[in-house]
């Protein structure tokens, strides 16, 4: 087993990126903003939107942050994970709107392709080129050879499913089989044959949408046969990135419901004096930090101890997905009444963690995984 | 980069090198004797005298003590013990007995005794020789550690001491006590000092210790009767009133938040022949794959398999957790993870042990007495003992209130 450094690799430049993502979420997106942003409509049958901060998101580009982890040999700085992962979590704190986090996941795919192709689309990335993975099938399939479309004579037919911000997105990877073979595809969003289908989805700090594609031309990042071997590669940096989201959101719930605990008298006392309050929210703390810490742990992994990265980016995944149930049900419940409306900041990362809790394979599935790998197969 | 947190500095690499060499030649091998599942139901003689040479050995060779400055018999040097302690885990190594000794009243007459008491007590502590008990608890002071009601008279240079300890640990072995008590009755936190005071030397003469049985049979805990014993102010620590100050760097410690860390070897296996470790998820796998369940063995049951793999998890971010609070970048408060490592640590071991013996089956129901017990008895006697830990130390709803009002800043619930 390599040495991963103590540190998780938390050096001078990662900390000096997250203070600053810190100072800038602090400064552009507080949950206020947010909420008036994305959550102007309540109506149940609201219409399929997708809401965000351009002008913000331009800034995020000319900060560098889609740079963070493209190599420099592909025009961008060369990070390790963990720096993704910080600015990851603040992503998640602030429940920003943005492709940054698909960005990153497609980045780690392309990183793992090895091909031209697939490093001038890293250069693009760097430069600003908001990217998704568009990677699943209609059952919601995480397993990296189901892929509901094909490529044949470079141009892609079928429909892809659950890809994430679709809408942001400059330009998708696509997986797609050739005799039964999966192989990834760049192609533009507003290419021909190409047609994106939002999904009416509950988390409003997100676009999600389904793909159809119509003899739709797409350059070759990975070959028929290397493309599912390409997501396998950098899924434990995806459930990495997911996991710090997590992460952020998780403690944000519990800052924000500790505040309300603190303020919110009943029976002439404020709600945190009763422990039926303050113990689950110890539990909360509790479980934020097991999440946090086995993060920090798998990003490490990829980034120093790949022969372990899978283990701990589906331990990390499965500890804060149950984290993201646990942290977003209580602070509903402890808000009341309160908590329990629109007009409450607390749904909108309620459904964000409901979110991220499903992505790329939720708690029970990862510990099947991990059974597998550490007990053995099952008879 | 530029900071130390990467790797062992060159004194720790250094060491750790000296001790992996060290422990490959002096490994104690099995013990001849019957050796409980930790030191606090140790009631065998025998038993202790083993474990007491192994920790003599440890000592002797630097690897106890280790960042103790020299003068009180320590090794004087900096962040070691955590080397010497991940480096007797590896190397599977029987536990140490002293544990209160080192874990709560070294660090305590560390930070508050005078200096000559520091080198008379601190070397045979640390060795072993001297094995040390804790009189906090009284009947009615538990969870609520201030209402003490034992009572020190001062008499000229010296106090007498009246009054009734419970739950006291190793008692019936040792030779001194850290005691926490009451100087003033006018006031509950400001009347409180703290002494150390002998135990075997006196008994039958002001101090008597009964045993205590628990749940399991075992012994391990007592009662410790005061009656006028007399003891020189010179082993007073830190000023008349001071007592609750004081005991907050023994709880400090004793739950593992202090700023010394505690010397601590373990990892060997307690059944001869097995490989039964009941803090070890390869122990429970192992199990698993031995047990049946509905027609296969458990290992193959997707609830035992899930269950088994939660574990798993908790553990690893136990440790991940330990090496997150090295970085204090890392966290929002300084005492965030520190102050839970207690609770976590002692609530995995019971869930570990619990899924154990539901593992087990009807084989579950053997004591450790009888041969047919599968892992010699150990698990359904390690979730009957972890009910020790889960309480002592501050009761684990006791430190959700601390987490809660100290980290969080949520109200104090009294
Ligand atoms: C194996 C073992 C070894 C021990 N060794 C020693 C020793 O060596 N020296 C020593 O001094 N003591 C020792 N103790 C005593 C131990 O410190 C006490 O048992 C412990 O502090 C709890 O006190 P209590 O038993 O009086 O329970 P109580 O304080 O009566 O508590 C009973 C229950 O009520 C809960 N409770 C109490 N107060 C609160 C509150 N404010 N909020 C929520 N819940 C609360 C507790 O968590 C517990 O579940 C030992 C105990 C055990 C079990």
């Amino acid at each position: 087993m390599a040495e991963q450094p103590k540190n998780f690799g938390f050096g001078e430049d990662e900390t000096m990126l997250r203070d600053s993502a810190q100072k800038f979420f602090l400064d552009n997106c507080s949950a206020d903003k947010i909420h008036g942003l994305v959550a102007h409509d309540h109506n149940v049958h609201r219409s399929n939107e997708c809401l965000w901060d351009k002008t913000l998101w331009q800034q995020i580009v000319e900060l560098g942050w889609t740079a963070v982890c493209v190599p420099e040999a592909a025009g961008g700085v060369g990070m390790p994970l963990v720096a993704a992962v910080a600015l990851a979590e603040e992503i998640g704190k602030a429940a920003f709107p943005s492709p940054l986090l698909s960005t990153y996941s497609a980045t780690f795919v392309l990183n793992a392709c090895q091909s031209d192709e697939a490093t001038k689309a890293l250069g693009e990335i760097a430069g600003g080129k908001a990217t998704s993975l568009a990677v699943t099938n209609q059952q919601g399939s995480w397993e990296t050879t189901d892929t509901d479309v094909s490529i044949d004579d470079g141009k892609l037919n079928g429909v892809t499913y659950f890809v994430q911000d679709a809408r942001k997105a400059d330009q998708f990877v696509v997986s797609a089989k050739h005799d039964g073979e999966v192989g990834l595809y760049l192609i533009d969003s507003n290419a021909d044959g190409v047609e994106i289908i939002p999904d009416n989805i509950i988390d409003l700090t997100r676009d999600q949408a389904h793909i159809r594609f119509k003899n739709a031309h797409a350059i070759e990042l990975a070959a028929p046969g290397a493309g599912d071997k390409a997501i396998n590669e950098a899924m434990p940096a995806i459930l990495c990135i997911v996991s710090a989201d997590m992460v952020g959101a998780g403690e944000w719930l519990l800052q924000t419901t500790v505040e309300y605990a603190k303020t919110r008298v009943q029976f002439d006392r404020p709600l945190g004096f009763f422990q039926a309050v303050k113990h689950p929210l110890v539990n909360v703390m509790l479980d934020i930090d097991r999440a946090k810490s086995l993060t920090y742990n798998a990003a490490c992994a990829v980034d120093t101890d790949a022969e372990n990265a899978e283990k701990f980016a589906r331990m990390a995944k499965s500890q804060a997905g149950d984290m993201a149930v646990f942290s977003s049900s209580r602070a509903v419940q402890f808000h009341g009444g309160i908590g329990f409306t629109w007009e409450c900041y607390v749904h909108l990362f309620f459904k964000r963690q409901m979110h991220n809790q499903v992505l790329y394979g939720d708690a029970k599935y990862h510990r099947a995984k991990l059974a597998d790998m550490l007990i053995g197969v099952a008879a | 980069m530029s900071k130390a947190d990467n790797k062992d500095t060159s004194e720790q690499s250094e060491f750790r090198s000296y001790c992996q060499d060290w422990l490959a030649k002096n490994h104690p091998g099995r013990p001849d004797v019957k050796i409980p599942q930790g030191a606090l139901e140790l009631s065998d003689p025998a038993a202790l005298a083993w474990l007491q040479t192994w920790q003599k050995s440890a000592y002797d060779a630097g690897m106890i003590g280790c960042d103790y400055p020299v003068e009180v018999g320590g090794g004087g040097k900096t962040d070691c013990q955590a080397i010497a302690n991940q480096e007797m885990q590896r190397a599977k190594t029987p536990y140490l007995p002293n544990i209160i000794g080192m874990g709560m009243a070294a660090p305590t007459i560390f930070f508050h005794a005078q200096d000559d008491v520091k080198a008379e007590l601190l070397p045979k502590l640390l060795s072993g020789e001297d094995i040390w008990c804790q009189g906090f608890s009284e009947p009615g002071a538990g969870s609520d550690l201030a209402n003490q009601q034992t009572f020190a008279e001062r008499d000229g240079d010296n106090w007498v001491i009246n009054g009734h300890k419970v739950w006291t640990s190793l008692a019936h072995f040792a030779s001194w006590m850290i005691l926490l008590c009451r100087t003033s009755k006018d006031d509950k936190y400001n009347g409180l000092s703290y002494f150390v005071v002998p135990i075997q030397s006196v008994i039958g003469n002001g101090v008597t210790v009964r045993p205590l049985i628990k749940m399991t049979g075992e012994t391990g805990f007592n009662e410790v009767l005061f009656e006028n014993l007399v003891v020189e102010d010179r082993y007073r620590l830190d000023e008349v009133g001071a007592g609750w100050k004081v005991a907050m760097t023994t709880l400090a410690h004793e739950r593992g938040a202090g700023p010394l860390v505690t010397p601590a070897s373990g990892g060997m296996s307690l059944e001869e022949g097995t490989s039964v470790s009941t803090s070890s998820t390869l122990s429970l796998i192992n199990l698993a794959r031995n047990q049946n369940r509905n027609g296969k063995t458990a290992a193959d049951d997707p609830i035992i398999r899930d269950e088994i793999i939660k574990l798993v998890i908790r553990q690893e971010s136990m440790r991940q957790n330990g090496r997150r609070t090295a970085i204090p970048s890392l966290t929002d408060h300084p005492m965030r993870i520190p102050l839970q490592g207690k609770l976590v640590g002692t609530e995995l071991n019971q869930d570990m042990a619990e899924l154990a013996y539901q593992i087990e089956g009807a084989a579950s129901s053997l004591n450790v007495t009888d041969d047919n017990a599968p892992a010699g008895g150990q698990w359904p006697l390690a979730y009957m003992n972890s009910f020790g830990i889960t309480i002592a130390a501050g009761a684990n709803e006791v430190q959700r209130n601390i987490l809660g009002e100290r980290v969080l800043g949520l109200p104090k619930s009294k």
